[in-house]
């Protein structure tokens, strides 16, 4: 079980862009270096990437909101 | 209507400058502010603050009603929209008149016209302006290929509706063309709604030079003046400089007159920029755009000519005709420019909006820095990462290069990382020196390894 946390403060996004679907869904196998989000940091878009293997459960942030640098963007299980 | 309270639609160092300018001439100010810039050093210098909405941009700096809601709210009879955000909304200008208050800027015909890329290389070869050759209007992604077969290749090709650097392809040949120009246009549709293209050749390693300008809206205009401003990063000014070094004067004349000309022509009103490519082998200058605000860069401006552009902006506002007469702008010495951006340079510039631990700013003869630190202060993420511009003064560009190598050096600001190692570099860099570059020099000399950190300590 490991959460996934923003490596910088910034605005968090669960798409590539608002048309697409989400990177990832609940019951999603995740593979080390997958992307899971965007953090937009001073108009620079960042990749948040998985550092350990899983599934993926949920968002714990919500999509498009601000985060804080060490806050938990993702659960897995 | 002389401008009483002034409503700063911006944020960052902008508006500082603003309000500092507002204050020289006695009016009152109110400035405008987001959630997450509640505590920035603008809120705290000016006379009021309002509150305009959440973090993100368009919930707040880009929300026209909101704004004009705020500033007539506050009591503003004028609005000053600074550069960014709603700076070249004719909306914006629209709303803010509509709604009884002054907009510190053109006309809002004047930002549409020269805001579109098509009207404004029009308006610019009605003034006798050179442009660079490219399409007569807006047309088609099939048009395009048989325009550039008649003014060769490479060509780039952009949308009609688009402002800055975005979606710009270059195509080396027919092929490339062909393969581009429908997903430039399926971009420009999806970006604008307007899949109109523009297209034009390529001005190999050319470079950027622009013509200050100032009108009052009555057709009479001025200039103060060129900027040099070729050494870009993914098409942003990094470093900038006034007077445009190894320019023959009759170029610079004619460059400045052409501006000036324009600037008439449409009866502009306030502060513009005339930018131009400048084919330095060819010793010719083509039109790019005319910016219609106040620029990043106009301290350099103000440093060779002694003039207050944003005061002179307001007072034009107010009321009044032009201020200084053109025997009136003198050029002195030689200024230069540096963007400190909050990134790390040695990072492939990741931004880092960190906490401002200690500042302490060198002072003397021809230093400026024009910025929004100060001690304990959080820099937000939700903006671009623009913290300050280093501004130096001296009388050849020789010195004002040694100038800021060592204003730089004794410039702190703790807990930040930010794009200082880059501007050592450059000033210690022979090119730079003997001026040898143009705008498609710096991101190579980046990927060359020529900035590492054995240089930045």
């Amino acid at each position: 079980m490991t959460d996934i946390v923003s490596p910088l403060p910034g605005t968090f996004y669960h798409k590539p862009d608002p048309n697409s679907a989400p990177f990832k869904s609940a019951g999603d196998a995740v593979a080390v270096g997958d992307t899971i989000g965007l953090i937009e940091v001073m108009k620079t878009f960042i990749e948040v990437k998985a550092e350990a293997a899983g599934t993926f459960s949920d968002y714990a942030a919500a999509d498009a909101t601000p985060v804080s640098a060490g806050d938990v963007l993702a659960k897995m299980g | 209507m002389a401008i009483e309270t002034l409503f700063i639609a911006n944020r960052g160092e902008i508006a500082v400058r603003i309000i500092r300018a507002a204050q020289s001439l006695g009016i009152k100010t109110v400035q405008a502010y987001s959630e997450a810039d509640a505590e920035m050093l603008a809120v705290r210098l000016a006379d009021e603050a309002v509150c305009v909405g959440p973090a993100p941009a368009a919930k707040s700096y880009l929300n026209i009603s909101a704004v004009v809601a705020a500033a007539k709210d506050a009591g503003a009879n004028a609005v000053h929209p600074g550069y960014g955000f709603l700076a070249e909304n004719a909306d914006f200008a629209r709303a803010v008149e509509d709604a009884g208050m002054i907009f510190v800027g053109p006309k809002p015909e004047t930002i549409e016209r020269m805001g579109d890329k098509v009207a404004a290389r029009i308006a610019a070869k009605e003034a006798g302006v050179p442009t660079v050759p490219g399409s007569d209007g807006r047309i088609s992604a099939d048009e395009a290929l048989s325009v550039a077969d008649e003014i060769g290749y490479p060509v780039m090709i952009k949308a009609a509706a688009g402002g800055g650097g975005r979606g710009i392809r270059i195509a080396q040949d027919a092929a490339e063309l062909a393969r581009l120009a429908p997903q430039a246009r399926a971009e420009a549709e999806a970006a604008f709604g307007d899949g109109g293209l523009y297209l034009e050749k390529v001005i190999v390693n050319p470079r950027h030079i622009e013509v200050q300008i100032l009108g009052d809206g009555t057709g009479a205009a001025v200039h103060c003046y060129e900027r040099e401003c070729s050494l870009q990063r993914r098409r942003q000014k990094v470093w900038e400089e006034a007077p445009a070094f190894g320019l023959p004067d009759a170029t610079r004349e004619a460059m400045c007159n052409a501006a000036v000309a324009l600037a008439e022509a449409v009866n502009y009103r306030g502060a513009g920029t005339i930018e131009y490519l400048y084919d330095a082998a060819a010793d010719e200058f083509y039109f790019i755009e005319m910016n219609t605000r106040i620029q990043v860069e106009h301290p350099v401006t103000e440093m060779i000519t002694g003039l207050d552009l944003v005061a002179i902006m307001l007072r034009i506002a107010g009321g009044e005709t032009l201020p200084v007469t053109q025997d009136q702008i003198t050029c002195t010495g030689h200024a230069i420019e540096v963007r400190l951006n909050a990134e790390d340079p040695l990072m492939q510039f990741l931004p880092f909006p960190g906490k401002v631990a200690s500042l302490s700013i060198p002072e003397g003869e021809g230093l400026r820095f024009d910025h929004f630190l100060y001690e304990g202060y959080q820099i937000p993420p939700f903006y671009d990462s623009l913290l300050g511009k280093m501004i130096v003064h001296a009388p050849t560009r020789e010195a004002a290069i040694d100038l800021m190598a060592e204003t730089l050096k004794d410039l702190e600001i703790g807990g930040l990382k930010t794009t200082t190692p880059l501007h050592l570099a450059l000033a210690a860099d022979p090119g730079v020196r003997a001026g040898d570059f143009h705008t498609q020099w710096l991101e190579p000399w980046l990927d060359a390894g020529n900035l590492t950190a054995t240089d930045a300590a």
